[in-house]
């Protein structure tokens, strides 16, 4: 069965199951590395992507539900010379220790700044709520979202 | 090693193929290995050759800044090579916060012997005297010339004339400053930089089915609901079972498939859960205190539960097998340990075996990774010629992982006039580390048939480690400690961030409190009243002073906690206060945490403050609300919602103070923080009252 979605910019089709979780299109059959399985859950918010604009856990939407649509990942919002204003901000942040969750959380703060430009620390605390950091870098997270949204105020 | 997997080395992450690179046949002179571990190459890098991981903590970022500091290079022409048993130093595991001591120490000896090696040797192509040549990132430069080290090495025939010797404190102009971690921009980018987005050429997915429970036998399999699956590949040793598959999501499906066609047996092995401290007390012949105290003399018992790594990422692992060698990359923490235990579990010679690391999500200890391993060892020698890619699920690593051991303390002291008169303790702690020493450390080991480890406990004949670790009060004060080792403990346990110092330090520095209170006597001052070593009296009155210790008012719900140790009394030391919030549901919930950290000589100021903070904020996560649940048969906390840790809704702001003494000999930072930051949390919630003694807080 073939899908079609749009990802990163680029019309894709996707060839399995109705079913498949998209984590596994995406890292699999699309080849991409940032969204991460995490728990498989939707518990944890490391494979979150954006999805016509709103963050979704990938590991627990299927490939169907996608059909049409538009898709972000991390891969997708910036280029090595030209990072986007969240990457720069976790890099400026030191906001990550594994990096494993870098991901997710980059992609649902992305979610929030582009509707949102300049929210509060609340805001952006529930904005993250479904995403987990086990090395402790939260305040940090924080301290980026907050940075990357004065530099897009700019 | 066949075209095959050479070809699939070369097609994984750039490290890989670096790391291959090296082991080819390489044009002459393109590099130069200057000693075990500095590699010069002509392209203008260098590469490092290191025994230790890196795991979040930053481990390679230090190196990398050590070895650029000596060598006199930008620290961008630095390459860490992955650890690789064909290759690196053996330095074991990496534990015991001692990367920097002795890792980092070695990198820093080794980059100033290959220095005086390339100063030598250009002093001499340059005809100047040594003592006027001076280095600008790897160029070398004399009055009148001047010649670089990777010309140098093109050139060949390094002579070692001059004497190496490190660098002057005062010449230093990276260790001890911020420097960007090496490894953020690649993962803001979402390149490969984890095992998990290793692919290698034909590779297939497996998927392990674990038992129910810890002592469950597989009973009997109906293998026709697999065989509606003709593409998946059933292994079974025994009540071993695995699923491998050409893609990932029908190996997940064939799991599910495996799952509701196995049958196992089961048995109640486990004590009643609300038993466990009384099990764990008669296991160690600890008698319970008399709840009956005399004002004269308080006593009080502690009681921490099994916690977990919870790394965000379950464990994953790589292995090829063919022509009788096994090639298995992982993301444990010691890649000589784990090749010498899977040689006996699946039975080659460890020359045979290569183990190549790659980093996995922060680990904290030993977590599912080893296991992850032998997983997929035991697999790929049943598919030779084909890469298996075994990822755990979420629940294997919940319920399989060997997690921080339950312990409990029993205080007893007294205090006169102010001062603490007598002291006794008496800790029982299960096994804080069964880190593969050995096949029968692999999970693996008690599955197959007939099995190599029928029970955790087998190799647990003594002693175990880890609870001891700051039993010893560090505080100047007449003190008995006894520290009892329960064998025969109902979980598997093994090295969590900190071992035995955690629950330790949450014991004596909630009866320091508990003292201090006793005495009438503010909790800072009386510790400070019973320490002599300066730099422990620093960083507590650095934390008080940055907290505004003396200045904060108690209200209603609202208090404040002290918690001070240094990490298994020879590490760092570290303070932390914390403000706290009881809120109407009851629960507690952190404002803002401060400490303070003296680590001896920093090299990386913002890797400390980054290892302090993530500590603290994990503590928290542990005392708040942490706890291994399991009924008299199964472990039941399977996944994050029946096991929550503290979410960025919940996350305190965080600040920490260094204390740099340049030219000390660096002190271990990465648990040190843990037991700190837990008994001010405890600390904290017994100031809003009434005081918790058993872990955690808020269930």
């Amino acid at each position: 069965m073939e899908t079609a979605f749009r990802l990163n910019g680029a019309e894709v089709t996707a060839e399995a199951d109705d079913d498949t979780p998209l984590l596994y299109i995406l890292r699999n059959d699309m080849g991409l590395n940032s969204p991460k399985y995490g728990c498989g859950l939707a518990q944890c918010g490391s494979c979150r992507v954006i999805v016509d604009g709103d963050v979704a856990p990938s590991c627990s939407i299927t490939l169907a539900s996608v059909a049409g649509k538009t898709i972000e990942t991390l891969e997708g919002i910036g280029t090595p010379g030209r990072l986007h204003p969240l990457q720069e901000a976790f890099l400026a942040e030191q906001a990550a220790q594994c990096g494993y969750c870098t991901a997710g959380m980059i992609m649902a703060a992305k979610a929030l700044l582009d509707r949102n430009r300049d929210p509060s620390d609340n805001e952006i605390r529930e904005a993250l709520e479904r995403n987990l950091c086990r090395c402790g870098t939260y305040h940090r997270i924080i301290r980026a979202v907050r940075r990357a949204a004065r530099e897009m105020a700019r | 090693m066949s075209d095959l997997s050479r070809r699939v080395f070369m097609l994984g992450s750039g490290a890989l193929a670096v790391a291959i690179s090296m082991l080819g046949s390489a044009p002459a002179r393109a590099r130069q290995s200057l000693n075990e571990r500095i590699e010069i190459h002509a392209d203008g890098t260098i590469r490092l050759r290191v025994g230790r991981i890196e795991m979040g903590q930053g481990f390679n970022s230090a190196m990398a800044q050590l070895a650029a500091e000596e060598l006199d290079v930008d620290i961008a022409r630095i390459r860490i090579l992955p650890v690789d048993t064909a290759i690196s130093p053996n330095e074991g595991f990496t534990d015991s916060s001692a990367s920097i001591r002795s890792s980092g120490m070695a990198v820093r000896r080794a980059a100033a012997e290959a220095r005086a090696m390339l100063l030598g040797t250009a002093a001499r192509r340059l005809s100047a005297p040594l003592s006027t040549l001076r280095v600008d990132d790897g160029t070398v430069r004399s009055a009148t010339g001047s010649i670089s080290y990777w010309a140098l090495v093109a050139e060949g025939s390094l002579v070692t004339t001059a004497p190496p010797r490190l660098k002057a404190t005062a010449d230093r102009r990276l260790v001890g400053h911020d420097m960007p971690r090496i490894d953020l921009p690649a993962k803001v980018m979402g390149k490969a930089v984890f095992l998990h987005d290793l692919r290698l050429p034909g590779m297939l997915h497996a998927r392990v089915l674990r038992p129910p429970s810890y002592e469950a036998r597989l009973a009997s399999l109906d293998s026709a609901l697999l065989s509606a699956m003709p593409d998946v590949r059933l292994i079974r040793n025994g009540s071993f079972l695995a699923v491998v598959a050409e893609c990932e999501e029908e190996a997940v499906r064939a799991l599910e498939r495996l799952r509701s066609s196995a049958t196992w047996r089961e048995s109640e092995t486990m004590p009643e859960p609300g038993d466990l401290y009384a099990y764990l007390r008669r296991e160690a012949n600890v008698p319970e205190l008399s709840p009956s105290s005399s004002r004269a003399r308080l006593s009080a018992t502690y009681e921490v539960p099994y916690r977990m790594h919870g790394s965000i990422g379950p464990s994953c692992a790589i292995a090829f097998f063919e022509d009788g060698n096994l090639t298995v990359w992982s993301h444990a923490q010691g890649m000589y340990p784990l090749r010498s235990s899977l040689a006996d579990l699946v039975d080659l010679p460890q020359e045979h075996i290569r183990c190549i690391h790659m980093e996995g999500a922060g680990c904290y200890g030993h977590n599912g990774a080893d296991d992850a391993a032998a997983d997929a060892a035991l697999i790929a020698r049943a598919i030779p010629g084909r890469a298996i890619r075994l990822q755990w699920m979420r629940e294997d690593e919940h319920l399989w992982e060997p997690y921080g051991p339950a312990m409990v303390a029993q205080v007893s002291g007294r205090v006169e006039n102010g001062r603490i008169r007598d002291w006794g303790y008496i800790v029982a702690s299960p096994a804080h580390s069964s880190r593969p020493g050995g096949a029968t450390r692999l999970l693996a080991a008690r599955h197959v048939e007939p099995p190599i480890a029928p029970s955790f406990l087998a190799g647990f004949t003594q002693w175990a480690g880890g609870g001891s670790y700051n039993a010893e009060p560090y505080y100047d004060i007449p003190a008995q400690v006894d520290v009892r080792f329960v064998r025969r403990a109902p979980l598997r346990s093994s090295a969590l961030r900190g071992l035995g110092a955690f629950a330790n330090v949450f014991a004596i520095e909630s009866f320091m409190d508990e003292l201090a209170a006793e005495a009438g006597i503010d909790p800072v001052t009386f510790r400070l009243d019973h320490l002599s070593d300066p730099r422990a009296r620093l960083v507590i009155e650095t934390v008080a002073d940055h907290f505004g210790w003396s200045r904060f008012t108690e209200q209603a719900g609202r208090g404040k906690g002290f918690g001070f140790a240094r990490l298994n009394n020879y590490g760092a030391y570290v303070a932390v206060a914390v403000e706290m919030e009881r809120d109407a549901n009851g629960r507690f919930e952190i404002i803002r945490a401060v400490a303070a950290v003296d680590c001896g000589e920093v090299v990386s100021p913002d890797g400390v403050r980054n290892q302090i903070e993530g500590g603290i904020v994990q503590a928290a996560s542990w005392v708040l609300m942490e706890k291994v649940d399991f009924d008299r048969t199964r472990v039941t906390s399977a996944d994050w919602d029946a096991y929550p840790i503290l979410r960025i809704t919940e996350a305190p702001e965080v600040e920490v103070n260094l204390i740099d003494r340049p030219g000390q000999p660096p002190l271990g930072v990465g648990e040190a923080a843990q037991g700190p930051a837990g008994a001010a949390v405890a600390n904290a919630a017994a100031s809003i009252g009434p005081r918790i003694r058993s872990l955690p807080l808020n269930r």
